[in-house]
């Protein structure tokens, strides 16, 4: 069993926002199987300066799969083929010798490119600042333990916070929708008590925003859940259309 | 070298007893009135724990708050990677911890290298941070009836931990973020991403404004203010391989450093001793396992040295649990320093496992065979995913392979008990100051540190600058401002202009390895020269043949990763300078000429109980050394032991 590849790769260069973009294809030879995704992209830069061709832009941080920086849509899937895996953890064991990689950037609206497979995602920063906080300064908390939150809540509200705002289920939906990372942020905390008196219109600040940015509408495709490395399910996607519903209806 | 004829440096510790100290400083401390707050500006470098924990809590007060952060968004700031869990004197547990048992583990597990009143303060407001963090909706483990968890780490016997899974730090950074945001929307924080600073403006002696590089478009911009706050994180990256993300660096503290602030005990280094193996030549980090594991892991290697063994294979008795062994009131939970000694005693005696033999087992039979399969997924599900993920190894079926690993760096510009640098209105926060961890810190307690300092401490004493300082206005048309721009943008141009032929991740890779072979977990008089020698020669080389190709007026990756590099290869002599001229060794910095019989630290009060703040000379002077005595009124410095 060999373990190296050699590998065929179709990667979107574009200079800068403004310039026309189009694929370039490079080869590389000997890749180990234990390299990570991003790991062979490295090797592929230092050869392309070594050439005098400039590398290739793509952003990462942490490479463990946490930090949300990183991103490509991997033959057409938003952080390659593993379920729950983003790109930096995705090793290349999942690839054959002589397989062609074709490597994107986000498409989507909301989500400009800066250079080559650099995308501007500052718009789900701009979705956080509407509402999705709660409004307690420094220095007015209780006892931690004053509010008593049941496990099972507790542990609902951790499995939606753990969105890491990538943007693979904008990526990933064909009407660019942001309502996973939406509503994985309302359902955190419309399952906390801390949550509980801005419920209303935090749910309604978020969503207004979020159409503002140029997000799609959702039609239920779930290719959103399909792609989240995070694992954050549609149930979101429904407790947020009940928050929005009951948010409008109890409106004054 | 310059040594102890300087005057020494003044923490200026508030006076009165330890349990008082902060209060009675407080009261002492010049406030600004509600209504006058609108008129400072205050720049926040960093959106970690540290920076935006502050920048939230300034904005609260009502400063005009501009933040910034090399990352995409503020969230993405490398706190956010943080996995165990966070300390705070609770004693929810009944189990006699209290703020002098937080104080007391702190300044041991340190190796008496701390300065106590700090250590103290930041022990008794621990227990603010959760209440602070659970108010944001920072959903921690719960028990059952609903209230807060609380798990185990190391050089501890008590259960003070809070956490959220596998991913405290995630949680604890978006509850900053979100508060953060939160003034963002009222207009009281102008957020600056993918910007990266380059250096400090300092005016008549008092820090007033930065010099960033816009990361997208390459102009550089300039920002005054009447302080500036650091809170950009660690070094670690300096050894190349490490568990920090690739953006970190040392780039905002050094350039500080050039410009008048000291930079406190680089040579306190931590390394990790759980984290995954390196594989290969093209390996670009090192993943943590958190210390969390070692709660329900048994560490261990085989009796017989060579062992070709699978782990299934060989039998209990031919098992060497070393840790368990050598520490037995401590065990698995031995504090890093002294856990990572150990592993890199037994591999380097042969007895290592895997390919490699860099390598030791972590193993969860017994605590599967006890708590079931299920309970330990629990609580270390993403742990195990992410190993399984990068080494196709199943952890529950068979034992991991871990091997220490740069983490942590105890080091960091050096600050007074105000959190300020000896640079007027420049304050340190975070991993990027000095200040409480003395050579060696415990796990769970940096997430602490960061948010201690930036929601309780800064908001505080930043105001007593203010209050007390004459600031003459200053804005970005000021002669210091054009000069430091343009040195900046002068600097970006040689870069460019080398055109050599070595890429700049060749040179950090060279430079991880001189520091990693002579400046990582053991080292000694003789391979510190070389060390020393080494960077000098790789510093000469990068700047006579690196290969930074591109424009400086957009986007420009490589670029970014030049000055940083340009940055680390200055200060990587420093740090094995500061290395060399400790003729002790002290938690992480283990000089091999200084040991006890049983290979543990052996310190020298005598000589060495102080902090050594290296102040910068000149481009081709060396550095000065200054120090600032270590007092310990509450706890006698005494051998450690976790025997
Ligand atoms: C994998 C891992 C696990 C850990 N687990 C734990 C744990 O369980 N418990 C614990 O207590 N500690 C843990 N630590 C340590 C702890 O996470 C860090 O020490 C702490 O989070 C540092 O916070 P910070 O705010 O000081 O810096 P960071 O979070 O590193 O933030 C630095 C900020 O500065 C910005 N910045 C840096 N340089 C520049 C520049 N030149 N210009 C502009 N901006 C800049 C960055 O963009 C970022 O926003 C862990 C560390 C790692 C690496
Ligand atoms: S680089 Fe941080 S999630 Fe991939």
């Amino acid at each position: 069993m060999s373990d190296t590849l050699n590998l065929t790769l179709k990667v979107w260069r574009q200079a800068s926002p403004s310039a026309p973009g189009e694929f370039k294809t490079y080869k590389v030879y000997d890749i180990s199987t234990h390299m990570s995704f991003l790991e062979m992209l490295d090797v592929l830069n230092e050869d392309l300066i070594s050439k005098g061709e400039e590398p290739i832009a793509f952003d990462h941080d942490c490479r463990e799969g946490i930090c949300g920086s990183c991103s490509l849509m991997i033959n057409g899937q938003a952080h390659g083929p593993d379920r729950t895996t983003t790109t930096c953890q995705l090793h290349m064991r999942r690839f054959r010798s002589g397989d062609m990689i074709v490597i994107e950037p986000w498409r989507a609206r909301a989500f400009p490119v800066i250079r080559d497979l650099v995308v501007d995602r500052s718009a789900f920063d701009r979705i956080m600042t509407a509402g999705g906080y709660v409004s307690v300064n420094t220095g007015n908390a209780v006892d931690g333990n004053a509010v008593l939150v049941p496990k099972q809540n507790a542990d609902k509200a951790f499995a939606s916070a753990t969105c890491i705002g990538c943007g693979a289920c904008v990526a990933a939906c064909k009407n660019a929708s942001a309502m996973l990372f939406v509503s994985a942020k309302v359902s955190q905390f419309a399952l906390l008590p801390q949550g509980q008196p801005e419920r209303s219109q935090r749910v309604e600040a978020m969503v207004a925003k979020m159409d503002e940015e140029g997000f799609g509408g959702c039609t239920n495709t779930n290719e959103c859940e399909a792609a989240c490395p995070a694992g954050i399910t549609v149930d979101n996607i429904a407790r947020l259309n009940r928050e929005y519903i009951r948010a409008t209806l109890t409106a004054e | 070298m310059t040594t102890e004829a300087k005057p020494v440096l003044d923490g200026r510790i508030p006076a009165g007893p330890m349990a008082d100290k902060w209060e009675l400083c407080q009261r002492e401390l010049k406030l600004v009135a509600p209504t006058n707050k609108r008129k400072y500006d205050i720049i926040v470098v960093g959106t970690g724990l540290a920076g935006g924990s502050a920048a939230a809590s300034l904005a609260e007060l009502g400063y005009n708050v501009k933040a910034f952060c090399f990352q995409d968004s503020a969230r993405r700031a490398h706190s956010i990677a943080a996995q165990g869990g966070i300390n705070a004197a609770k004693n929810y547990q009944n189990d006699g911890d209290s703020v002098w048992r937080l104080f007391y583990d702190t300044i041991k597990g340190g190796d008496f290298r701390s300065r106590e009143a700090n250590v103290y303060r930041l022990a008794q407001l621990s227990a603010n941070i959760i209440d602070q963090c659970v108010a944001q909706g920072v959903p921690f483990a719960r028990e059952y009836g609903g209230v807060l968890a609380n798990r185990t780490f190391g050089g501890v016997q008590v259960s003070r931990t809070f956490y959220a899974r596998g991913q405290t730090g995630q949680q604890l950074l978006l509850g900053a973020y979100s508060a953060l945001m939160r003034q963002v929307n009222l207009g009281k924080v102008k957020m600056f991403p993918r910007r990266e600073m380059l250096d400090l403006v300092v005016v008549d002696g008092v820090a007033r404004g930065i010099i960033c590089r816009n990361l997208v478009n390459g102009q550089i911009e300039t920002y005054a203010a009447h302080a500036v706050l650091l809170c950009t994180g660690g070094y670690g990256n300096a050894y190349y391989l490490s568990t920090n993300a690739k953006g970190c660096n040392v780039t905002a503290a050094w350039r500080a450093y050039k410009r008048g602030a000291m930079f406190a005990n680089p040579c306190y280094t931590q390394i990790h001793p759980t984290c995954i193996p390196v594989t290969g030549e093209y390996q670009s980090k090192l993943t943590l396992m958190s210390e969390s594991l070692r709660n329900d892991g048994r560490v261990w290697v085989p009796l017989k040295a060579d062992d070709t063994r699978s782990p299934e294979q060989i039998p209990e008795a031919e098992r060497d649990y070393y840790l368990e062994r050598r520490y037995p009131s401590y065990g698995n939970m031995a504090p890093r320093d002294v856990a990572s000694r150990a592993a890199k005693e037994r591999c380097d005696a042969g007895f290592g496992v895997g390919s490699s033999k860099q390598a030791v087992y972590l193993d969860f039979t017994a605590a599967i065979q006890r708590d079931g399969e299920s309970t330990v997924r629990a609580k270390y599900g993403n742990l195990f995913d992410m190993y399984q993920k990068i080494t196709a190894e199943d952890p529950y079926k068979s034992p991991m392979r871990i091997y220490p690993a740069i983490h942590y760096t105890m080091g960091g510009l050096w600050v007074d008990y105000y959190l300020q640098s000896n640079v007027p209105g420049l304050f340190v926060l975070g991993e990027a100051n000095f200040s409480d961890h003395g050579a060696n810190r415990l796990g769970a307690s940096a997430l602490m540190q960061g948010l201690a300092d930036g929601y309780f401490v800064v908001p505080n004493t930043v105001a007593d600058h203010l209050a007390t300082r004459k600031l003459t206005p200053v804005s970005t048309d000021h002669p210091e401002f054009r000069r430091c721009q343009e040195e900046t943008t002068n600097r970006i141009k040689k870069l460019l202009s080398i055109s050599g032929k070595r890429t700049v991740e060749s040179f950090h890779r060279a430079l991880g390895k001189i520091l990693w072979e002579y400046c990582g977990m053991s080292r000694s008089a003789k391979g510190l020269e070389v060390a020393i020698q080494k960077i000098r020669g790789l510093r000469t080389e990068f700047w006579q043949d690196v290969r930074v190709l591109g424009a400086s007026n957009n986007f420009n990756q490589d670029l970014e990763h030049a000055g940083r590099v340009a940055d680390f290869l200055e200060f990587g002599e420093v740090l094995a300078q500061d290395a060399l001229t400790r003729n002790e060794s002290c938690g992480g910095h283990f000089r091999e000429e200084y040991q006890t019989k049983d290979n543990d630290t052996l310190r020298d009060d005598q000589n060495f109980q102080h902090v050594a703040a290296w102040e910068y000379a000149g481009e081709n002077a060396p550095a000065v050394r200054r120090t600032e005595p270590l007092e310990f009124t509450e706890v006698k410095p005494t051998q450690r032991s976790y025997k």
